[in-house]
């Protein structure tokens, strides 16, 4: 049943070959958006929605990100449901499907055109990083932005992540909007100095005189095998550094949004990504959209548990979600997106109407983000919650190489339905 | 002799204790240039009386100093190193980075200002020399030790003051202290607490002029920074990942390194492979010069050539000055390791009377001049001091402010507003 999601990485590659090829009995056009993995919503409905399996029901889902931010709170839209839900491949005729808007890309695609877009929107936009010019990038997010911006807008740079993070630092109090990048987020311990002194301290120990609009971004996470030092979560790591932000992308869409709206933002933002979801394929808006870097994203409203998560968990979570609906049970899921700082409205609306909360994150148990999102709704909404916030966090384990090692130190689907269980009793 | 020449080969050739030290003469670095004017002291001076020093100094061949000043004097005034005017500000501006520096002494003792303040007494020649040749729009980096960078930059000296009294009229609104002292308006990029963490920034800087020149096309843009560190640094990866930068990008940087032999109490030989660090600079591919840094004329003469290497678009240059800290590492060093000759052979090599012989005796001042100056630059650190007593100290409304530019940073609250809007926040009480 669980087929489809059995782990993100194979999930990867079936969407890549279920992008090509379908042995779904209903498949009519096979130039079906439909496979976007990382928009699916469980509607409790029609049960025709679960029978088809690999060209399944798809339902996208977005945050309204504003895009001309409006600090006051009544003019702020609230986050929205869009469902546009294509029931199954059977019904959807090749019209509706092509009279879609936008267009359809992967989310390593979907970085590269915000960063695209953004460096052709302001010159001072600036890409440095190993590999980044030539090579694309290890993970293609920067491919071909050299031959069109030239070497010095796109830097590659010699393998000194500490000094390049600084020269981007400095560029930025000089005036440019320079993206650093990391080829693995855990490379930038070693620019852990920079980041933490420069980076998020000097606009405050200035007095204010230099901004530093750099963007820090960088895949991280556990991925497949590639042992401890490749499947690093530094977020839990920088969540202390005063004067930064931190946010996650999960999907196309937010990847996009979040690349944009961070490159535009007057703060340093980091901005992580997973090696594991930069496949993932989704249908995005063609015309220019932000996501609100402060904002969390409502992936599923639901009555009985508010599930929070970010990244790669969040198709653990959703997966799991899969089973819970069938069990019965209306699970709400928010992506929470901005790791720092909390969006604690949109929090904690969902808390106050389950009164259950259920955290999902890859971080180690100890000090990650779970642990300080514990701090922050217990803090906050303490009078609403029925019964402890139960947090499902890695093992404080160093990752190890053997997948199966590897499977039991990240929190898995199953987990997540024996948790949601455990805590509506 | 011909220091010209002498000195071109060096920055190509430098010169080697070993003669077997690799690549550097391989291939031209500096084609040299026989009108440059390279007076900077390329060889250390070894004192040969004093069998004590030796320990402390690595042995090597000499030039005498002092010697080119010499030659110079008996030729006729349109060969002088500086106008009566350029002269005039260069001693001023030592005078005022001593007179400050001691008054900061004074009022360390009498409780006005706290935690750890590094002094620059003995050191004023490079930081006169260098930074006296710069444009407003050119950028300096420095390190803890940075009030008189921020002086001869120009943040005046009420600013800095107040600054280190941690005064809401400082140059960073009493927030950053006596190790960070910033200016945009005088681009002064900081201020590290950390040694090295600046040399980085400095790049960056540098990198940006390049940008702006090639990207950008802002064709005139030739914004040079320099950035000064100690020997310590010397040793620290970010200075050589730097080096290594700017020499491939050819960015418009000046590496200056004010090699005091001392980092707190460990002396640069006991903590450096090759002591002299101008020879990293060919490693690199970029010229080295060592300078006799308690010389403001010397100092002054390189840094015109490397900072016009920069302007001109040719690339980085590392200069090494031999300088010397008259007062411990920090107010709060006892200074007991150091060698009591020691600090008496650079006391008798202090740049400001030095500067002064040279320029009575080429009779560009007068003792009437100078002690003009003297009593003037008084008045200023002296009113620098009142200012920073009457200034206010920052209310509570100050601690919020400043962390993010966008403060939306920190986020929304429970009750779906950004937590900068709340009241509490323009207040400083607020819960972020």
């Amino acid at each position: 049943m669980a087929a489809t999601f059995h782990g993100v990485g194979a999930t990867v590659a079936a969407l890549s070959s279920s992008s090509s090829s379908s042995s779904s009995s209903s498949s009519s056009s096979s130039s079906s958006p439909s496979n976007s993995f990382g928009s699916k919503i469980l509607l409790s409905s029609p049960s025709r929605s679960f029978s088809v399996r690999k060209r399944a029901s798809f339902t996208m889902v977005r945050s309204e990100g504003s895009m001309n931010f409006d600090l006051n709170f009544k003019g702020r839209r609230a986050q929205q449901l869009i469902a546009n839900a294509v029931a199954t491949k059977a019904d959807s005729s090749p019209a509706s499907s092509s009279s879609k808007p936008g267009h359809e890309l992967l989310l390593f695609e979907a970085l590269r055109e915000g960063l695209e877009e953004e460096m052709e929107r302001d010159p001072r936009v600036c890409v440095m990083g190993e590999d980044v010019g030539h090579y694309g990038g290890s993970y293609k997010v920067t491919k071909g932005l050299a031959t069109k911006f030239g070497d010095l807008r796109v830097l590659d740079t010699p393998i000194a992540e500490n000094s390049f993070t600084g020269m981007g630092i400095g560029a930025a109090m000089t005036g440019l909007r320079p993206v650093v990048e990391g080829m693995n987020m855990g490379f930038l311990l070693l620019a852990f100095n920079q980041i933490s002194n420069n980076c998020g301290m000097l606009h405050y120990t200035s007095g204010g005189q230099f901004t530093i609009p750099i963007v820090i971004r960088g895949p991280g996470g556990v991925g497949r095998q590639l042992g401890a030092e490749h499947s690093q979560r530094l977020e839990s790591y920088f969540q202390s550094i005063p004067g930064i932000q931190m946010v996650a992308c999960s999907t196309p869409y937010n990847a996009k949004g979040l690349m944009k709206a961070a490159i535009r933002s007057e703060n340093p933002v980091i901005l992580f990504e997973h090696v594991l979801l930069y496949n993932l394929k989704e249908r995005i808006p063609d015309e220019d959209y932000i996501c609100n870097l402060e904002e969390a994203e409502m992936v599923r409203p639901g009555e009985h548990v508010t599930i929070l998560t970010y990244s790669r968990m969040r198709y653990h979570v959703m997966q799991a979600a899969k089973t819970l609906v069938n069990k019965g049970y209306d699970p709400g899921v928010i992506d929470i997106r901005s790791l720092k700082p909390f969006d604690l409205y949109t929090i904690g609306n969902s808390v106050k109407k389950t009164h259950r909360v259920l955290i999902v994150e890859e971080c180690m148990r100890t000090g990650g983000i779970g642990a300080s999102l514990i701090a922050a709704i217990t803090e906050n909404f303490d009078d609403y919650l029925d019964a402890p916030i139960m947090c499902l966090s890695s093992q404080d384990v160093p990752t190890p190489y053997a997948g199966t090692l590897e499977e039991w130190t990240v929190v898995q689907p199953a987990q997540i339905v024996a948790a949601v269980e455990q805590l509506c009793q | 002799m011909n220091s010209a020449s002498c000195a071109a080969k060096i920055s190509t050739q430098p010169f080697s204790l070993n003669p077997t030290s690799p690549a550097s003469h391989d291939r031209p670095l500096v084609s040299p240039k026989p009108t440059s004017l390279f007076l900077g002291s390329t060889r250390k001076l070894r004192l040969s009386s004093s069998s004590k020093l030796n320990l402390h100094r690595r042995s090597g061949t000499v030039v005498a100093v002092s010697d080119v000043v010499k030659q110079k004097k008996s030729k006729s005034t349109h060969s002088l190193l500086i106008t009566k005017e350029e002269g005039l500000e260069l001693y001023e501006d030592m005078i005022l980075g001593r007179a400050f520096e001691d008054m900061c002494a004074q009022m360390y003792y009498r409780g006005k200002m706290f935690g750890f303040v590094h002094l620059y007494n003995g050191q004023e020649a490079v930081s006169t020399g260098f930074i006296k040749l710069l444009k407003q729009q050119d950028s300096v980096v420095s390190t803890y030790r940075d009030h008189v960078h921020a002086l001869s930059k120009g943040v005046p000296a009420r600013a800095v003051m107040s600054e280190l009294f941690g005064k809401t009229t400082g140059c960073c609104r009493g927030q950053g202290g006596s190790m960070h002292m910033f200016s945009r308006e005088h681009n002064l990029l900081g201020g590290f607490a950390f040694i090295g963490e600046g040399i980085p920034v400095a790049t960056g800087a540098a990198f940006t002029s390049k940008y702006k020149r090639e990207v950008l096309k802002e064709a005139d843009c030739d914004h040079v920074t320099l950035a000064f560190f100690g020997d310590g640094t010397c040793n620290n990866g970010q200075f050589f990942e730097c080096l290594n930068m700017a020499a491939l990008w050819k960015l418009p940087i000046v590496f200056v390194v004010e090699n005091n032999l001392w980092a707190i109490g460990m002396s640069h030989l006991r903590a450096t492979s090759d002591p002299q660090i101008y020879k990293k600079g060919p490693a690199f591919g970029m010229p080295g010069i060592h300078v006799d840094g308690m010389d403001v004329l010397k100092v002054r003469e390189v840094a015109k050539e490397a900072i016009g290497r920069a302007r001109r678009g040719e690339g980085p240059t590392l200069v090494e000055c031999e300088t010397y800290r008259f007062r411990g590492h920090s107010l709060a060093d006892p200074d007991e390791l150091r060698d009591p000759a020691e600090k008496a052979h650079y006391a008798a090599r202090d740049p400001i009377t030095a500067l002064k012989k040279y320029l009575i005796e080429n009779s560009l001042a007068s003792e009437a001049d100078l002690k003009a100056i003297d009593k003037k630059i008084d008045e200023v650190v002296e009113d620098a001091v009142e200012f920073a007593d009457e200034s206010p100290v920052p209310s509570q409304s100050q601690l919020l402010e400043n962390v993010f530019a966008d403060p939306k940073g920190f986020g929304i609250g429970p009750d779906g507003r950004y937590r900068c809007e709340d009241p509490k926040f323009t207040e400083g009480t607020a819960h972020v």
